[in-house]
């Protein structure tokens, strides 16, 4: 069954129609990569299913049920939201880790906070926390940064700051996790090991959505590929089916640009 | 009059400069919060009005204020502030909450978007995206402004003495009548003293938040 369903998703700045349509669909443990040059409106996409930027049309199905119906927006209060938004993970290009925090509690603070509203809270505060505690410890070693939990983030180098970002992500438990271009804003010489941690999560069959400029990683690691072009999708299929035989000449255009880097 | 015995009389002054700062500080810092989130609201039925205030507040002189607040009530509409001490509370909480609110609101706006999406992300409230994630980098931010701020209030309750609330400088002033001069000039070393001491309490905060960048 699919996880995630987006119909026809439409979002206008103003005049200026930056998506229009867009449709697509996830099953579990399924990883998609969005291609597209900048203002092709991918991020906005991201955004749009994070409900960081409101949707004007479209739906977001979540496992057969209706998440989100961009026509009831205003109907959906702040919890409603909230609560919709902890479907998804996020990962920013710059990170946004939180600067007064450590790597660790980076990663536990919002798990905390979370649950402190929980019944299991108010029945044991201390387990409830420890356990909160040990799992982000867990996640901590999985991405390979247990040794530098105690550590701030500019004490961390661009790419250990984006794992513990991914971590931070991951420790909400989401049902999918969303990438914005996760390498961009790193030194060629640190996207390696932010490219193995994602590439260990699709190997662990995390569902995830990746908008990168990383064609060959986007190739490796993607069981689809969806490519926009000012806001439309232009190609939808496997690596294969996009990368090798594009159906359209801008597709084919955008590859050679970006493969021949 | 003795040496230990002037300092006895300026020492009396100088509770009520305390005082008058104390209590300025304790009403102003949150006050001028609220002003700043109202001069930033989206709600141009608040943000006005705010800015408003705020204009007349900086526009003006604080010793007039201070006379406004004293003697305009009694005069208008008949109600007079019973206590001296009270409007001049009243005025420099609402004068510092001004001040303070721009220098909040800098700071506020200076934090990132990207910082309060972090938080959303991760299904924050807007109040703990507020006090857990934005308020310290704040803090950190606006220290070197509001230090600036907090000592001219040491120096500004001077100004008290307008309707007559006694504090160091009018203290010594009582004494220069009696013909005592030199004690006016010694009032310097109380305040040199005390904002001595606040500098040192200013650089050991941004000290303590040295443990991050931000």
């Amino acid at each position: 069954m699919n996880i995630l369903e987006a119909q026809k998703i439409s979002k206008r700045f103003g005049t200026a129609e930056v998506l229009s349509d867009v449709s697509f669909s996830l099953t579990g443990g399924e990883t998609l990569a969005i291609l597209g040059a900048s203002g092709s409106g991918k991020t906005t996409l991201l955004r749009c299913l994070n409900f960081l930027e409101r949707p004007d049309e479209g739906r977001i199905i979540l496992r057969g049920d209706l998440l989100y119906d961009a026509a009831l927006h205003d109907k959906y209060d702040d919890k409603a939201i909230r609560e919709k938004r902890l479907h998804f993970g996020f990962v920013f290009q710059s990170f946004n880790l939180f600067p007064q925090y450590t790597a660790f509690q980076n990663v536990v603070l919002a798990r905390e906070l979370a649950a402190k509203t929980t019944p299991e809270y108010a029945a044991d505060k201390k387990k409830t926390i420890e356990e909160i505690h040990r799992e982000g410890m867990e996640i901590l070693d999985q991405i390979g940064l247990s040794n530098k939990r105690d550590f701030y983030p500019y004490q961390l180098s661009g790419g250990q700051q984006q794992r513990i970002a991914i971590a931070r992500a991951l420790a909400m438990r989401p049902d999918i996790l969303c990438f914005d271009e996760p390498t961009s804003a790193l030194d060629p010489e640190l996207t390696g090991e932010v490219l193995k941690v994602i590439r260990s999560l699709a190997d662990k069959n995390t569902t995830m959505l990746i908008v990168t400029h990383e064609m060959q990683f986007a190739r490796e690691v993607a069981d689809t590929i969806l490519y926009m072009d000012e806001g439309m999708v232009i190609e939808y299929g496997t690596p294969e089916q996009v990368m090798d035989n594009p159906s359209s000449d801008r597709t084919k255009r955008f590859l050679e640009r970006y493969t021949a880097e | 009059m003795s040496f230990i015995q002037v300092n006895l009389n300026l020492w009396n002054g100088f509770q009520n400069t305390l005082l008058i700062f104390a209590l300025t500080l304790i009403f102003s810092l949150p006050l001028g919060l609220l002003i700043s989130f109202g001069s930033m609201s989206k709600y141009r039925l608040l943000r006005y009005p705010i800015n408003i205030l705020i204009w007349i507040v900086r526009g003006t002189p604080l010793m007039l204020q201070i006379m406004v607040i004293f003697y305009v009530p009694g005069l208008i509409f008949n109600a007079p502030i019973a206590s001296r001490f009270n409007a001049v509370i009243i005025a420099f909480a609402l004068n510092y909450a001004c001040y303070f609110s721009e220098i909040y609101r800098g700071g506020i706006q200076s934090i990132s978007k990207s910082q309060y999406e972090a938080g959303q992300v991760l299904g924050m409230t807007k109040a703990q995206i507020f006090f857990r994630v934005i308020l310290l980098q704040v803090i950190k931010r606006i220290i070197p402004p509001m230090s600036n701020e907090i000592i001219t209030l040491v120096k500004d309750t001077a100004l008290a003495r307008i309707i007559v609330v006694v504090e160091l400088l009018k203290e010594a002033e009582i004494l220069a009548t009696r013909g005592m001069i030199w004690p006016l000039f010694f009032t310097g070393v109380y305040y040199l003293a005390f904002v001595g001491i606040l500098t040192l309490m200013f650089n050991y905060a941004e000290k303590r938040l040295q443990y991050f960048r931000a």
